[in-house]
């Protein structure tokens, strides 16, 4: 596959973090976040801890907007759908998260017309398609998502399909990283950015990081040398005391930001004075609501939903997680009532959630190598 | 939020400018060009897409300019050790580092 | 119920509640075929039930997969398909040319596997209650000499076998299906893995230990039910497993893993390290087998699990599904 295997080439990962061990002063110990859940996938599907030397740990930050998703929206969302005359639509990722009478799935299975949509386009087509029901859409996702959804928005506008609706659970990621940042438990050196969200945001919006805070960042790839040039990336700028942004996703990152994409969201969307994330909190000015212009494709004007907040069990330590103040396997919950046949909260759920993450490729491995170092 | 693959443009629609097929490895399909409407690819580019919709355009001299600069890595720390051994002044390999870049003038 | 899927809710629907109540208490792991003896006459017997949409999709159709199935369960269980029993459940309404093509198929599947249908049955039900058609069968067969599977009998050390590409049957459906707009060249790959089986057991008999076709759950679902029933730990390489690239595209497009994609043509097969090689050539030489690869071997650790390591250094722990493979976005 061009413009991925290149950059999964054996010899090249080997010499990348050969120049990591080289830069990682051995009497310094690195926290570094990763923001986007995709990285954290990436990271443990590519094993590219293993390739890591022990004082370079990896933080798996708040960038995961399924598992940031307050269980209540989850909720609101298959109220809309209890009608039957509602298609409820959403991407694989969602149908499986918990909501309080369960899943999108579980939902299917006692009757709820339910069906996974790869593209929010799909979703507007199967409005046209069944002009008898209504299509609604639940839209999840940050920035590079978002201008989907609202080009798809603008395409039902201008084609006047009516019986089709989004519920908007669209997210920013830059208040999230700045409470991150404002976190009293919180010990960050440096970066690595989402790339997918700069493709459309730019890299500009995160140089307050590096000249408020003085952190590097680097804007990263999803691929094994993506991640790993990241790294070497802030570890240089650690090491002569800079904090800059850095492009490295140069290939696909335009440093301005796709212009087209950002018109569109403005077009259609506006910010939520406030907008609560599970595990954060309230958080003002992060989250997207669709425009008065818009308000008759949205889910939420259209329908009635409860709105009513559902908290989180007390023990489930989801929030710790998501800022990174604990490792997954430091959740009480972690591997016993919560795993990922059963899971409490969104981390356990999402492809991308560290908990899931952490259950599937690293438990064990921890175990194995326990084992292996216990027999030695 | 992050699952975006590289794509190839193999056909275009005259009578649909923001719509093309592209191309994984031999897997198609179509996908919306709307957010690339200020710079529309042009059919063998290749593309970022993302829940259906191109991104982004990928520039291959970017993806060579990175991966030379990878394989590079490890030449100069050789390259460093050898004039060490010559007992010469340590020389100042310079870093390589991105600096910001501001797009040319639209 | 999530149970359909073939991964950990099917295991422990089968483990904790049809097993202790319905099956003879018994040590032997769960297989793919249970081989009895009646005073000195041995058979191989197997059921299972085919439930697919769409009916028919590129490369086959329900009637081909029941037959392939059921001739492919008692290969892996190291018998030879002899006769089946077929049991049609259709959904009123269901037109009688799809019917007629289904049943069409089968025969046709029946005669290029070599084996006999010896009687059937069928129901009508409710429209609405059948998803067109579901078809059970239940197949019989000979052991075939030289073979003893047994997941017990698995050692480090042992090789793992991997027939051909794997997930071409998973994505093929998926795509049929329509919802995800996809297109690619791929088909099915049902077919019955007997003769390839029948070739490793005359180069390699004696070392065979366990097999197992990855239908259901994929390559990790079969790897990780043989690496809890042995106690030993399976590490694969992941350059080594074979993928179409058309698979591999639907796969990156999707976030999916062809680990865990089905496959209705493929075998796995534990063979200990001295018959390794004569066994790989054995399948690479039969037709059919020539995308046949060494995927990786058995080891003490990790203990009960699935571990894939890459050419550089990184691995991962694989394991079985829960439910179906979703595509995601994130």
């Amino acid at each position: 596959m061009k413009f991925v295997d290149e950059f999964r080439e054996p010899e090249v990962i080997t010499k990348t973090s050969a120049e990591i061990r080289r830069l990682a002063d051995p009497n310094r110990h690195y926290r570094i976040m990763e923001v986007c859940g995709g990285h954290t996938h990436a990271i443990y599907r590519f094993g590219l801890k293993d390739l890591l030397p022990s004082n370079i740990e990896l933080i798996h930050g708040p960038g995961c907007p399924v598992c940031v998703l307050p269980m209540g929206r989850i909720d609101d969302g298959l109220a809309i759908a209890q009608n039957p005359d509602v298609i409820f639509t959403a991407f694989g990722d969602m149908m499986r998260v918990p909501g309080t009478l369960g899943s999108p799935l579980e939902h299917k299975a006692r009757g709820m017309d339910v069906r996974i949509v790869y593209s929010p386009a799909d979703a507007l087509k199967l409005a046209e398609k069944n002009p008898d029901k209504h299509v609604m859409f639940f839209a999840i996702g940050f920035e590079t998502t978002a201008p989907s959804t609202a080009l798809t928005l603008m395409r039902a506008k201008a084609q006047g399909v009516h019986n089709f609706s989004v519920f908007c659970n669209h997210v920013t990621i830059i208040p999230a990283i700045r409470a991150i940042l404002d976190s009293p438990d919180m010990r960050i050196d440096a970066f690595i950015g989402p790339g997918h969200v700069s493709t459309v945001i730019g890299c500009r919006p995160y140089e307050w990081i590096a000249k408020s805070e003085n952190k590097p960042v680097a804007v990263s790839g999803f691929e094994p040398l993506d991640i790993l040039q990241s790294i070497v990336m802030v570890l240089r700028q650690l090491k002569a005391d800079k904090a800059t942004i850095e492009n490295q996703y140069k290939r696909v990152v335009p440093w301005e930001g796709n212009r087209a994409a950002l018109r569109a969201m403005a077009e259609v969307f506006e910010l939520r004075p406030y907008f609560e994330w599970r595990g954060l909190g309230f958080i003002s000015q992060s989250a997207l609501r669709l425009r008065e212009g818009y308000g008759e494709w949205d889910a939420e004007r259209r329908f009635d939903i409860p709105g009513v907040r559902v908290t989180d069990p007390k023990a489930a330590q989801c929030g710790e997680v998501l800022k990174g103040v604990l490792k997954p396997h430091q959740c009480k919950l972690f591997g016993n009532e919560c795993t990922p046949e059963h899971p409490i909260g969104a981390l356990m759920v999402s492809s991308e959630g560290s908990c899931a993450a952490y259950f599937n490729y690293e438990h064990r491995k921890t175990a194995m190598v326990t084992s292996i170092a216990s027999a030695a | 939020m992050c699952l975006a693959i590289p794509g190839q443009v193999v056909e275009l629609f005259p009578d649909q400018p923001h719509t093309a097929v592209i191309d994984v490895v031999g897997v198609r399909r179509k996908v919306d060009l709307g957010l690339l409407a200020d710079n529309l690819p042009l059919k063998g580019e290749w593309v970022l897409i993302h829940v259906g919709f191109a991104m982004s355009k990928i520039s291959e001299e970017d993806a060579l300019d990175q991966m030379r600069t990878l394989r590079a890595l490890g030449e100069a720390e050789a390259a460093m050790q050898e004039v060490q051994g010559y007992g010469l002044e340590e020389s100042e390999i310079p870093e390589h580092s991105e600096f910001p870049k501001f797009p040319e003038a639209s | 119920m999530a149970h359909g899927a073939g991964g950990k809710a099917s295991r422990r629907l089968v483990e904790g509640l049809f097993a202790p109540l319905l099956f003879a208490s018994s040590a032997e792991p769960l297989g793919d075929a249970a081989h009895l003896d009646f005073g000195g006459t041995k058979i191989a017997i197997t059921t299972d039930s085919f439930v697919v949409k769409p009916l028919t999709f590129p490369g086959g159709s329900i009637g081909e997969l029941a037959v392939n199935g059921t001739v492919n369960d008692l290969a892996v269980s190291g018998a030879k398909a002899e006769a089946m029993v077929v049991t049609y459940v259709l959904e009123a309404g269901l037109p009688t040319p799809v019917l007629e093509a289904e049943v069409r198929a089968m025969g046709n599947a029946v005669r290029k596997a070599g084996v006999k249908i010896a009687g059937g049955d069928t129901k009508v039900v409710e429209h609405g209650k059948a998803d067109s058609m579901y078809i059970s069968t239940t197949g019989i067969g000979r052991p075939i000499r030289g073979l003893k599977i047994d997941a017990r009998s698995v050692r480090a050390g042992d090789k793992i076998l991997l027939s051909g590409p794997i997930g071409d049957h998973g994505i093929t459906i998926l795509l049929a299906r329509g919802d995800l707009d996809l297109e690619a060249d791929l088909q099915s790959d049902t077919r019955s893995v007997l003769p390839l089986v029948e070739a490793l057991a005359h180069e390699a008999g004696p070392g065979v230990r366990w097999m197992r076709d990855p239908t259901r759950g994929g390559v990790a679902t079969s790897l990780n039910e043989l690496a809890r029933d042995c106690g030993l730990g399976i590490v694969l390489i992941e350059e080594m497993i074979p993928v179409r690239d058309a698979v591999r595209g639907a796969c990156e497009l999707l976030g999916l893993d062809p680990l865990h994609i089905a496959n209705e043509g493929q075998f796995l097969a534990v063979v200990a390290p001295e018959y390794a090689d004569a066994a790989l050539n054995a399948l690479s030489l039969a037709p059919g087998g020539q995308d046949a690869q060494m995927i990786g071997e058995v080891r003490n650790e990790p203990s009960g699990a699935v571990l894939v390591t890459t050419r550089y250094g990184g691995s991962r722990i694989v394991d079985m599904l829960v439910g179906d493979p979703l595509p995601r976005i994130c």
